[in-house]
């Protein structure tokens, strides 16, 4: 579904991404772990497209995105949950949602908002709050559901357990599972790795700014490089 | 003394409703850019001066009216098409002093296009003042109060009720997060020059039969509405408004009551005063985030 080819990415002259190459697979749920810093963040913002990438390729179902524009890539069924959540703290939380269907028409609008009401009730429970009111948690549901509105084919999540208490870590993997069930692509990005891995089908771990190991989730949460370095044992 | 309490109220809020209409225009574009567009004042000298040479050659008042509002329009997607847009990603700071050097451009070239001389337009609906409890109230101002209240409306309507206007006020909220759902921001930025310059342009169009207009008319009226701007908190469509006519009635009763030569020292006194005092102004953003 997407395939990335050497893609490298600067933030001025400092090289954040230095070639990075991976594949992710209809139907599956892909994780990249990795430490602070590592180029997990702007990976997914040069896949999102509001970071520029200086080199490589991104395919999309085989058409090369790489040039193109975040809203043309909504578009085409690409929507990314952002790192630190970033809702629309003003705005209500319904309204939060429905500018995530930005990019789609009205009647399918209101079936992904129920879509997503069954997802995380609490939010339909608190639909006419602003968003910057909701606990952490509730907020980064909002940020998931704001981009399920989008009925995306590949979902972009990153870093949806930061800040989490572990009960909480917990019912947004198991909703990020639940999607997976629902045919969502999801590429999911975690400092995470070991709740990262445990559910996903591929990993891959990124290293400054270069794909370091990748394998299925199983193999890697159990390879004793990747235990020594991002699983603390 | 009744009736000289309503004329201050009444000149306060007429001239604080332009102000309001200025600061609008300066709240739309900064929230889509945190630019400050210190040419907004070139906005409402064009809308009077575009009015007063097309209905001297002729062409009815309101048609001029709407051909005077489309020549700004054009000039500020200009503005934002060949100044802003080339810059972007540059810092804010920088952004600004490029409007100020749009600001003075505007000005030459209305100088050679137009005049230096000072312009009228006739009043809309007759000139003869009306007597209410003492006070004599130009027509006029019920066409200033009137045409800033409907743009009032009609901006609280599309920014509250469109999923457009939505996608303006996400912008303003958060410029990462709008691109990540799809709306193309630039478009955005480029709506909000579009509508500051015709909200300008109108507001020029409507004090002109009571204040006259010139080329470079703008200046004051760019500082008076970021001072109104300021008082209201910047980024807060309500406070524009509020922000605007206080700074008008605060105006009116200085000129009425201490004396007229402290008048334009007013706006700059709000300005100090809210910098000192309460930097977020009246309905300033208070950023509210929990973990």
């Amino acid at each position: 579904m997407l395939e990335v080819t050497d893609l490298r990415s600067a933030y001025g002259r400092i090289l954040a991404l230095k070639g990075v190459s991976l594949r992710v697979e209809t139907g599956e749920i892909t994780a990249i772990v990795g430490g602070n810093g590592a180029g997990k963040t702007t990976l997914l913002r040069c896949l999102s497209g509001v970071q520029p990438a200086s080199g490589g390729s991104i395919r999309f179902h085989g058409e090369d995105i790489t040039g193109w524009s975040p809203h043309a890539r909504v578009a085409a069924g690409i929507a990314q949950s952002p790192e630190g959540r970033q809702v629309f703290g003003p705005l209500s939380v319904e309204d939060n949602l429905r500018l995530g269907a930005f990019r789609r028409g009205r009647a399918e609008t209101e079936l992904n908002m129920e879509r997503v009401f069954d997802m995380f009730p609490i939010l339909k429970e608190k639909r006419a709050l602003q968003a910057a009111g909701l606990s952490g948690g509730q907020q980064q549901m909002l940020a998931i559901g704001r981009a399920l509105m989008s009925d995306p084919r590949l979902l972009l999540l990153d870093e949806p357990s930061m800040g989490l208490a572990p009960v909480l870590v917990d019912q947004i993997l198991d909703a990020v599972v639940a999607l997976k069930g629902a045919g969502v692509t999801v590429l999911l990005v975690e400092q995470n790795a070991s709740a990262a891995l445990a559910i996903a089908d591929r990993g891959f771990v990124i290293e400054t700014g270069r794909i370091a190991h990748s394998g299925t989730g199983a193999d890697l949460l159990h390879d004793p490089a990747v235990r020594e370095a991002y699983l603390g044992v | 003394m009744l009736a000289e309490l309503l004329q201050f109220l009444v000149s306060g809020l007429t001239v604080g409703a332009v102000y309001a209409l200025v600061a609008l225009g300066f709240t739309l574009i900064y929230n889509a850019s945190d630019v400050v567009n210190f040419a907004q004042g070139e906005f409402v000298m064009l809308g009077g001066m575009v009015t007063v040479f097309a209905f001297a050659a002729g062409v009815p008042l309101p048609l001029a009216a709407a051909l005077a509002i489309a020549v700004a329009v054009i000039v500020g997607l200009l503005l934002h098409r060949l100044a802003i847009e080339p810059a972007r990603g540059a810092s804010a700071v920088t952004l600004i002093i490029i409007t100020i050097g749009a600001s003075i451009f505007l000005r030459g070239i209305a100088q050679i296009v137009f005049d230096k001389r000072f312009h009228q337009l006739p009043a809309f609906s007759g000139a003869d003042p009306i007597l209410v409890a003492g006070a004599a109230i130009l027509p006029q101002s019920f066409w200033v109060l009137g045409g800033a209240l409907i743009v009032f409306a009609g901006l609280f309507l599309f920014l509250e009720r469109t999923l457009l206007g939505k996608a303006v006020l996400a912008t303003a909220a958060n410029r990462l997060a709008a691109r990540l759902v799809g709306v193309d921001t630039s478009f955005v930025l480029a709506l909000s020059f579009g509508l500051s310059a015709a909200i300008g342009a109108f507001a020029g169009i409507l004090i002109t039969p009571i204040t006259l207009t010139s080329f470079d008319v703008g200046t004051l009226l760019a500082l008076k509405g970021f001072a109104a701007a300021m008082l209201g908190g910047m980024g807060s469509p309500l406070g524009a408004v509020i922000g605007g006519l206080l700074l008008g009635l605060l105006e009116s009763f200085a000129a009425g009551t201490l004396s007229s030569a402290y008048k334009d020292a007013v706006a700059f006194i709000v300005i100090l005063g809210v910098l000192f005092v309460m930097p977020q102004g009246l309905f300033g953003r208070r950023s509210v985030e929990r973990v």
